[in-house]
């Protein structure tokens, strides 16, 4: 695999990841538990968004289609995204635990990129970073305060945090790209990439209350970066680009 | 949108849909505790004074600092902000506002009222000529 390959790999499950979770977290605008937190978690979706858009622009850059043609036009198979990502939102429980678990490895992903030796990478991972920073503040403030709220609130998010663990270790499934990029200085890879994450969410998680489920039981769910999705991403995909198909051509 | 009591709310909005809503008066619900609000103070640049920009509800000061970025910092540039508990501010009574009241005759404690525009007019035309001869 060539440079450029491996580039574009890392950028679709990249991008992919952000535009799915995008998706997935503004179903809860207008539901959300209270209107500023509404307007909080509906502002984070819209980055996300924001920020897929800014990678595809760079695999347009590379020679890939458009970015509304690359993030409207795919069937599910053609999606690199992590299956944590399209789960359907569940209760706020479960939101915000894969927000948490989502955003820790996103800014340990860019935070890395800061430095990739792929300088527009570079730069659009040091635009952002503020924003995923915001992010990671957002969710690890929820989690500490229903965490450590009561038995209820503490009960309920250790039951997401099990159920999302599996499919948390996928978002770090190794490609065939890593050794190109970890050659290259363009990225540090997933298995790098996973520790960084691990040690930085498993003392928050433990000053929270919650417990990390033991390694012997851990079972990355893997697939997802080749396409390979849940029954929940092609309804998404469906309802997502239900307007744009009406006609693709339109001026927005 | 189907509005008959303890129906399942069927929606255009699919995520609502999916959401399996039961219609009907939700007035009653009782013993809710609504969260107390923060003051919200937003400063654009360092050294420069934070500004009272509105209110925010949450349960304690890190969460209504979070909220207050979103709502009062999303669209403007901001170097910090500050959040302070409503109860902490203490306020003058509104029947009381006639102490606000300056007399007529003491517009001369009113810096608009001083004749200075002449002064800092001439000062500023100095200034031009000044320059004009370098």
């Amino acid at each position: 695999m060539n440079s450029i390959e491996a580039l574009k790999e890392l950028l679709y499950k990249i991008a992919d990841d952000q535009l799915i979770i995008g998706h997935r977290n503004s179903e809860w605008t207008g539901l959300g538990p209270l209107l500023e937190e509404d307007i909080a978690f509906s502002s984070m979706a819209q980055d996300k968004i924001g920020q897929s858009e800014h990678l595809y622009n760079l695999l347009h850059q590379l020679g890939e289609a458009d970015p509304d043609t690359v993030a409207f036009t795919r069937n599910a198979p053609q999606f690199h995204c992590s299956q944590l990502v399209e789960l359907p939102i569940g209760g706020y429980d479960f939101s915000l635990i894969r927000h948490f678990l989502f955003d820790f490895a996103e800014y340990s992903r860019f935070e890395a990129l800061k430095t990739s030796a792929y300088q527009p990478l570079a730069q659009v991972s040091k635009k952002f970073f503020g924003e995923i920073k915001y992010h990671t503040m957002h969710a690890n403030t929820w989690v500490h305060q229903l965490g450590k709220g009561n038995e209820e609130s503490n009960g309920k998010m250790q039951e997401s945090l099990n159920y999302a663990w599996n499919y948390a270790l996928g978002m770090f499934e190794p490609g065939p790209a890593e050794e190109v990029l970890i050659k290259e200085n363009i990225f540090i890879g997933e298995i790098a990439l996973q520790e960084k994450w691990f040690s930085m969410i498993s003392p928050l998680l433990e000053n929270s209350g919650l417990t990390i489920p033991s390694q012997a039981g851990w079972a990355p769910i893997y697939g997802g970066r080749v396409g390979e999705h849940t029954e929940h991403l092609q309804p998404l995909l469906t309802e997502m680009t239900e307007v744009y198909t009406i006609d693709p051509s339109a001026e927005w | 949108m189907s509005l008959e009591n303890n129906k399942e709310v069927i929606s255009l909005d699919p995520r609502i849909t999916r959401a399996n809503l039961i219609s009907g008066n939700h007035s009653d619900v009782e013993g809710i505790v609504h969260f107390q609000t923060y003051e919200v103070f937003h400063q654009n640049k360092r050294g420069a004074q934070h500004k009272h920009v509105g209110i925010v509800h949450a349960p304690n000061a890190d969460m209504a600092l979070l909220y207050a970025k979103e709502q009062y910092a999303r669209r403007e540039v901001t170097a910090n902000i500050w959040v302070v508990p409503s109860s902490c501010v203490s306020a003058t009574e509104y029947e009381d506002d006639d102490i606000f009241t300056t007399a007529p005759e003491k517009l001369y404690r009113n810096p608009a009222s001083y004749k200075v525009m002449d002064r800092i007019q001439a000062f500023k035309e100095r200034g031009m000529k000044a320059t004009d001869e370098v």
